[in-house]
């Protein structure tokens, strides 16, 4: 299974498997992955589960689309080019190793 | 005092209290009380993902079974709590065992309204409130034709959005003059309203069931509608028996103060089936959502840790059907003005709710981003001007804190 490291609020490093097709939110949330709230649970509608992803994975993720876009411009940390929802991600192969870091606030 | 939290329920609000009461530091024991056989999961995917099958069961679960040995949180599964003896602070189980405690947490719910007929509940009517349920409605749906929904408010219309996409021919049997009738106001009933048509779905307002009849459906306006399925969402009763037997006050819900106590001390209600003073709605009501499951179960665990911080969350719901993104923040039920911001025509806009000069509920059409900001605007008691809200040139993010 495909690994992904979280960098939590507290800047403590948590690197979990996830099957293939979870995303990056649910992978935060089995495993109590600090700073990811996820109030609505993956449907994209609370911008609770923000992430920064690397700049090494960022570009090889599918485009934002509005929705998502949308969502984050009223999330409640900064948005900054790597900004994605971790509901929006679905873990693939190629993203194996991928490091994400959880913002200061959600 | 005895270290032992008991937890009653095991839904969204069960396991926030659970989870929220390890967060505050509590070391005492917590043992969870779950009526169900399955590890507790997330119930609003399962009128929307979970039934296209686009979200899988695994998916749909709060947490792995890891954290609940990780937190020290135990679940007793497939029991439920047949009395509490609030002399002698114990619940006793139906499996026979019984439980000391220093705190109970009631997140008992809600249950879905039956629809009946010479004083029996009919048979043959599907409805929805548990992934069992989920289950059965997947299974009935795969080989059903023709659909018959009792019930034109959410999770009427959510499921039957889903037949739809599924090309079942569905009906929609709704009593009211419109869909989603007591929470949305006729602008938004109607784009839901047309969404339904479009996808092929017939909705007979005012029309009221007469009776059923195996697979026959007799409305009414006197037609009967032959069904390979029944469903109903005609409402939920909350599940308060366990209180009531208990001594504890009711009134359609557990009465609980802003720390979620019920009057008796050390017994706590969240969730559907808490009746409290709401400041957003300027008065005390149920309220059936994750958020408010969630936050209180926040606020009973903060107190129960010795921390008083009293519940005021801004209420926020949303609902999905077809392209249909609906959310909604604050209680829109006692407006005086709707101020409609973006362009109705484009079905993305959202409605500002004003009681006097006061903004109280704002509900989004497919603007996520209005609705966060909502949910902030109402949170702070900002009420922009409706000259503000229909302005899109006016910048509403920029007046919140």
């Amino acid at each position: 299974m495909p690994k992904v490291t979280y960098i939590q609020t507290d800047g403590v490093e948590k690197t979990v498997d996830l099957p293939l097709g979870a995303t990056i939110m649910e992978g935060a949330i089995q495993n109590d992955v600090k700073g990811i709230v996820a109030e609505c649970g993956g449907s994209c509608m609370c911008a609770t589960c923000h992430v920064y992803v690397d700049e090494a994975f960022a570009g090889m993720l599918p485009e934002k689309e509005e929705e998502e876009l949308e969502m984050l411009q009223g999330a409640n940390a900064e948005l900054l080019g790597n900004s994605r929802l971790g509901c929006q991600i679905r873990i693939s192969k190629p993203l194996d190793g991928m490091v994400v870091k959880v913002p200061s606030k959600q | 005092m005895m270290q032992r939290v008991v937890i009653i329920g095991a839904g969204h609000g069960g396991v926030q209290a659970a989870a929220s009461l390890r967060e505050e530091g509590y070391e005492g024991e917590i043992v969870m009380i779950s009526p169900e056989q399955d590890l507790p999961y997330q119930k609003p995917p399962l009128s929307k993902g979970y039934l296209k099958g686009e979200q899988t069961e695994e998916s749909l679960l709060f947490r792995s079974s890891h954290f609940y040995e990780d937190q020290k949180i135990m679940i007793k599964y497939g029991v439920i709590v047949d009395s509490i003896d609030i002399q002698s602070n114990r619940v006793a189980l139906s499996d026979g065992v019984t439980i000391e405690y220093g705190h109970v947490i009631i997140a008992t719910g809600a249950e879905n309204r039956k629809l009946k007929q010479d004083g029996q509940e009919v048979s043959n009517v599907y409805y929805l409130r548990t992934l069992a349920d989920a289950r059965l409605i997947q299974e009935k749906m795969t080989s059903a034709e023709t659909i018959v929904t009792i019930g034109g408010g959410f999770i009427g219309l959510e499921l039957s959005a889903i037949a739809a996409e599924k090309d079942k021919k569905v009906t929609v049997i709704e009593p009211q003059t419109r869909l989603m009738e007591r929470v949305l106001p006729k602008m938004i009933s109607e784009v839901f309203f047309r969404a339904h048509l479009e996808k092929g779905v017939e909705v007979l307002l005012q029309t009221g069931v007469d009776y059923i009849d195996g697979h026959e459906v007799n409305l009414s306006n006197g037609t009967t509608l032959q069904a390979d399925m029944i469903l109903a969402g005609i409402g939920v009763i909350p599940v308060t028996g366990l209180a009531e037997s208990a001594g504890i006050k009711c009134d359609n819900g557990v009465l609980v103060n802003e720390f979620q106590q019920t009057n008796i001390p050390n017994i706590y209600a969240i969730g559907d089936c808490a009746n409290h003073f709401n400041p957003f709605a300027g008065k005390s009501l149920r309220l059936e959502s994750v958020q408010n499951a969630v936050d209180q179960a926040r606020t009973a665990a903060a107190h129960i840790v010795g921390k008083e911080t009293p519940y005021q969350a801004v209420p926020w719901f949303w609902t999905f059907q077809y392209h249909l993104k609906l959310q909604m923040a604050g209680i829109s039920a006692d407006y005086e003005q709707a101020v409609v911001r973006g362009d109705q025509e484009s079905g993305k806009f959202s409605v500002y709710y004003y009681k006097g000069d006061s903004l109280i509920a704002v509900d989004s059409l497919n603007k996520p981003a209005d609705h966060l900001n909502a949910r902030k605007l109402i949170q702070q008691g900002l009420s922009p001007s409706p000259d503000q809200v229909s302005d899109l040139t006016f910048n509403l993010k920029e007046i919140v804190a």
